[in-house]
């Protein structure tokens, strides 16, 4: 087989493949914002004064950071119900949504760090002086600190981003049709195991294509909102 | 001894918990052989990634040339993309054009197997993460100490290699633990190339013997034992590299 004929077979399967891939833009786009809301949460839990907010914000996030994200992934495929019922109305969860949830824990933990560590690295002066004009703990850390951290938050939240996209594949192995799934379905279409290489370096490209920018516009804005 | 903790696992079986990898040897042994092959990954995969930091690093260090612009390409690459479509790409694709053998009894057998294959892909993903870590550490140290040494005589090569580089590594160690940790829950990817990894006898055990909660529980407290472990085991190693004078709280 020549070179441009294993070319015109990848572009051939290539939309097959590309919605594929839209399924993990798109679970990796809602699995971002539920664990970027739940992160939030968790991060200022641990920056809490309250052991009762403080001592499980800081266990949740050890759990789910240290747990591997295929382990996370098969607690939510295995045991979550397959339809939930609401007054009446009963929702089918399909495998991917389940599949998007699991993603959002670990997400939602390793913001709870990125969080806890833009508070932390305010000067600790910060604190004293707006103690010092009056100002409350409460209203300290959201007039004052968090306002400065959101730009220093910014770059590490979309190295995450990038981490979770190419976790998204990892949802194959439940049995969910993403890029990953559709390449090894197109693969067997084609009974060509000469189409192997071109197939999984065309996807490889496409989630390059994809996480590359990301990764260096976070290079570039680390550069630009740099405290150092 | 052992019959007792047996006994009790099954008396507890009874009352919904059913921890059949305590009381019955057969999903003992598997339990026991997949712990192994997941050590085994960790080890195998942590040492080689180790070493691909370093001569990443080593050589974004010493040279600009066409070297430096393989390894900068080689990291791009495997932190942008997948590790499991890595894996797929090893395993399935450059599989296909490996050379095949035949073992005793004539059977087809692949020259490289699902295990081997799982090392190198994790060899070369956690490599890449750890290319930047040593670079970072390399960025860390002063370049006074390099003037100094170059004052004293020394070639760039060797002011690198006897003064920056056993400088550098000290200051990555935090970075490099978060490496390890991140490459021991990576581990879990080579079930899809069928590593019988903890995982994988996990999913066999919970497929038999219908006790999916029980051992997901297990598998997850295993792994953060695990984690626990490779960063205990690189602060003790950081603390037997510690240099009098450097590093926060270096009491010595």
């Amino acid at each position: 087989m020549t070179a441009s004929q294993a070319l015109a077979n990848v572009v051939e399967w290539m939309p097959f493949i590309l919605r594929g891939f839209g399924l993990n833009i798109l679970m990796s786009v809602l699995a971002i914002l539920i664990g970027t809301a739940l992160g939030t949460f968790l991060g200022l839990g641990q920056l809490s004064r309250l052991r009762l907010v403080g001592a499980p914000s800081r266990l949740a996030t050890q759990l789910f950071r240290n747990a591997p994200w295929l382990v996370l992934l098969f607690y939510c495929i295995f045991l979550m119900p397959y339809q939930v019922n609401i007054g009446g109305m009963s929702i089918v969860l399909p495998s991917w949504l389940r599949a998007t949830i699991g993603f959002s824990f670990p997400v939602a933990a390793n913001f709870s760090e990125i969080v806890r560590g833009a508070v932390n690295s305010v000067p600790h002066g910060q604190w004293e002086a707006a103690e010092a004009l009056g100002y409350s703990r409460r209203a300290t850390l959201f007039r004052i600190v968090l306002p400065q951290c959101i730009s220093r938050m910014i770059p590490p939240w979309m190295n995450l981003y990038a981490l979770l996209l190419t976790a998204t594949p990892l949802s194959m192995i439940v049995g969910v049709e993403e890029a990953l799934g559709r390449t090894q379905a197109a693969v067997q279409a084609q009974a060509n195991s000469a189409m192997l290489i071109p197939m999984y370096l065309a996807l490889l490209a496409m989630f390059f294509f994809y996480t590359w920018p990301i990764n260096r516009l976070s290079r570039t804005l680390e550069g630009r909102f740099g405290t150092k | 001894m052992i019959g007792d903790i047996q006994a009790f696992f099954r008396d507890l079986s009874t009352s919904g918990i059913n921890l059949t990898i305590f009381y019955d040897a057969f999903d003992f042994g598997r339990f026991v052989t997949g712990l192994g092959y997941t050590l085994l990954l960790i080890a195998l995969s942590g040492f080689f990634s180790i070493l691909i930091g370093a001569f990443g690093a080593a050589v974004l260090s010493l040279g600009r040339g066409p070297a430096a612009a393989i390894i900068g390409g080689y990291v791009a690459l495997f932190r942008n993309t997948p590790l499991i479509v890595q894996m797929y790409f090893f395993y399935f694709a450059i599989g296909s054009i490996m050379p095949v053998m035949r073992n005793e009894i004539g059977l087809a057998q692949p020259l490289i197997g699902g295990l081997a294959w799982a090392v190198i892909s994790l060899s070369l993903y956690s490599g890449a993460f750890n290319v930047e870590t040593f670079r970072a550490g390399v960025g860390a140290v002063h370049r006074s100490y390099e003037e100094a040494a170059l004052a004293l005589g020394y070639t760039p090569r060797q002011a690198f290699f006897s003064v920056t580089a056993p400088l550098a590594l000290r200051f990555s160690f935090a970075s490099l633990a978060n490496n390890l940790v991140d490459l021991t829950k990576a581990t879990t990817v080579a079930y899809a190339v069928g590593v019988t990894e903890l995982l994988y006898v996990s999913n066999q055990i919970w497929s038999d013997s219908l006790n999916t909660i029980e051992m997901m529980n297990v598998i997850l407290v295993i792994y953060l034992v695990l984690t626990g472990l490779v960063v205990f085991l690189i602060n003790r190693v950081e603390a037997a590299m510690r240099l009098p004078g450097f590093g926060a709280g270096g009491a010595s």
